[in-house]
């Protein structure tokens, strides 16, 4: 039986974990819930996005933290220009037809990044990657903590955003009621846009927060695609909470995979998941009845 | 004969004569193409003709090939014989995935995303458990003679992926004139409308899985016997399933030949790049560059062509 020492450092690593996820998928959850669009280039996107912390830092020796704005920027022009350039004007809004085309985006961008980057892993050093926090019987690494908590205050203010400010209250009203939103006068076609970039810049974030302890290699994406679908498919497809709280749960049923099943199999937990929830409860925990 | 069934006539001459005369490496290229065109034909029977996208298609391709591998090392199987008992595992296991996500009702994005997570369940189960050796894979050992399965003259391997490439090209030809082909059509236009029609929708989409698990699993035994090694990402990665999908978009899905010349694109692409790598030394990484122009293939052909290249050659075709 595992020791609870190690259990409790387990779940609180797999917390710390989830918070990246949780900014993640909240990017992927928004996409989804206004466009409708299952964004499968999200992974390949963040992959690029964690290239572009690792170069600032490497050619300009930025620290990936206070790379976050222009990292965050970058990341929401590029997903704007993205959508009003190729996805919406080449998927005539069917669904499979978005599906297919974020699918060749990520097999351009994956192999792009291959051709330009190698497939060598690159990661940032920084003074702080290794320094820890003492809880109980857990060392916690710093990174993860900041990270942690920084994953929360995008969410919180991207929550703040869409509730009062008129874009925000314009992006929802779109997810709710396309036509209705229309005849309001909202430029749909631009909420879809700001919609996709806003959630390409959390990735952008997500990517600075990662780096200080993650790799990159043009392949990054293909890990996070399936985990961060998962959990918006188990917080229910377009839900903020539900990514939230599924960023959370995925993050410690990854690290106690890892701890009970072994490094290999430990990782089935995330497709395992995946399958179920779509299978008996397709809505997920806290989506909308369809 | 008319004019329109000459031209495969003529191919099916060229592609039986030119290897006897070609270079080696143009005969395997040639294997690789209608090997491509079959395993592609699987994905275009459920995603083509049937409208159900997988993006785990590898899930049957590694099915095969792992039982197939794992009957020949672990039970001393014959090779031949493992073939049908793959075929069959494959079957099931398509059986299985379409049942459980068929009557939990998904369809489009959700089916696309289960296939994809069925297939990664499959590669982390057999990088893991010790009777598929884990990540280190599998090897067969090297017996070459025909009644192993394993051919000295490699031409061999190139005319049994033809003759495999035919056979898919029948049952797609088959589909395009039968009844069962017109019900999964009708399913993929409109499943409400084809449910109307008194259509076993459900019944219908499960077929054609099972058909084109059974035909992936093929593919897979036939790629275990000519390069005698497997392993988990080979076998099960996403990769195999995006090939499957992309030669079968490219080149038209839910059309006849729409695979085969997907197969030839794909090819044809790599081939050009390769011959450019050797003129750019810069360019060290021939595969990233074909899968770059493959993808905005994809993306163009979705976006403007969804017939594929199998449609712009019929509309040339019809305006000279």
């Amino acid at each position: 039986m595992l020791d609870p020492g190690i259990l409790f450092a387990g779940v609180l690593n797999g917390l710390l974990a989830g918070g990246i996820y949780v900014l993640v998928a909240v990017g992927l959850t928004l996409i989804y819930g206004v466009l409708h669009i299952i964004n499968f280039a999200h992974g390949s996107l963040l992959m690029l996005a964690m290239y572009a912390v690792f170069f600032l830092w490497r050619l300009s020796g930025l620290d990936p933290y206070a790379a976050l704005p222009i990292v965050i920027g970058a990341a929401f022009v590029f997903g704007y220009l993205l959508y009003r350039l190729v996805i919406g004007r080449l998927s005539h809004g069917r669904d499979e037809n978005i599906l297919l085309i974020t699918l060749g985006v990520s097999i351009v961008v994956d192999n792009v990044a291959l051709l330009l980057f190698g497939g060598d892993t690159q990661t940032v050093t920084t003074p702080y990657a290794s320094a820890f926090v003492r809880l109980g019987d857990a060392f916690l690494p710093l990174p993860k903590i900041i990270s942690f908590v920084a994953a929360l205050l995008v969410c919180a203010v991207l929550g703040v955003f869409l509730a009062r400010s008129d874009t925000g209250k314009a992006i929802r009203a779109v997810a709710r009621e396309r036509q209705g939103a229309r005849l309001v006068g909202i430029d749909v076609d631009n909420i879809f846009a700001l919609s996709y970039g806003i959630g390409i810049a959390c990735l952008g974030a997500a990517a600075c927060l990662l780096m200080p302890t993650y790799y990159v290699t043009p392949s990054s994406g293909h890990a996070f695609v399936l985990v961060a679908f998962t959990i918006v498919v188990l917080g229910g497809m377009g839900s903020f909470a539900g990514a939230a709280i599924g960023g959370l749960i995925i993050g410690v049923v990854e690290s106690l995979g890892g701890l009970l099943l072994g490094e290999q199999l430990g990782q089935i937990g995330i497709s395992a998941i995946f399958i179920l929830i779509l299978l008996l409860k397709p809505s997920g925990l806290f989506g909308a009845r369809q | 004969m008319t004019r329109q069934d000459l031209l495969p006539a003529l191919a099916l001459a060229a592609a039986i004569v030119l290897p006897l005369v070609a270079p080696g490496y143009l005969v395997d290229i040639g294997m690789l193409v209608f090997f491509l065109a079959f395993i592609g034909q699987s994905w275009n029977i459920s995603g083509g003709f049937a409208g159900q996208t997988s993006f785990g298609h590898a899930v049957f391709f590694g099915t095969g090939a792992y039982t197939s591998t794992i009957l020949q090392i672990t039970f001393g199987w014959n090779a031949w014989l493992a073939w049908p008992a793959a075929m069959l595992a494959g079957a099931i296991v398509g059986w299985i995935i379409a049942v459980l996500s068929f009557r939990a009702g998904l369809r489009g994005s959700y089916f696309a995303l289960i296939t994809l997570a069925f297939a990664e369940a499959f590669r982390i189960l057999a990088n893991s458990v010790s009777f598929t050796h884990a990540g280190l894979g599998m090897l067969i050992k090297a017996d070459q003679r025909a009644a192993n399965f394993q051919f000295r003259d490699p031409i061999w391997f190139y005319y049994l992926a033809l003759a495999l490439c035919i056979v898919s090209l029948l049952i797609a030809w088959r589909l395009t004139r039968g009844r069962f082909g017109a019900r999964l059509v009708a399913v993929r236009e409109n499943e409400d409308a084809a449910r109307a029609l008194g259509i076993d929708v459900f019944a219908e989409k499960v077929k054609a899985l099972t058909l084109s698990g059974a035909i992936a699993a093929a593919g897979g035994t036939f790629y275990a016997q000519k390069y005698l090694y497997i392993d988990p990402n080979i076998a099960f990665g996403v990769d195999k399933s995006i090939e499957m999908l992309l030669v079968t978009m490219v080149g038209g899905a839910g059309t006849i030949f729409g695979p085969l010349l997907g197969a030839l694109a794909l090819t044809g692409i790599n081939e050009a790049t390769r011959a450019l790598a050797s003129v750019l030394p810069a360019l060290k990484n021939v595969q990233p560059l074909s899968l770059v122009v493959y993808g905005v293939m994809l993306i163009l052909i979705v976006g403007r062509l969804p017939d594929g290249l199998a449609r712009l050659y019929q509309r040339i075709h019809r305006n000279a």
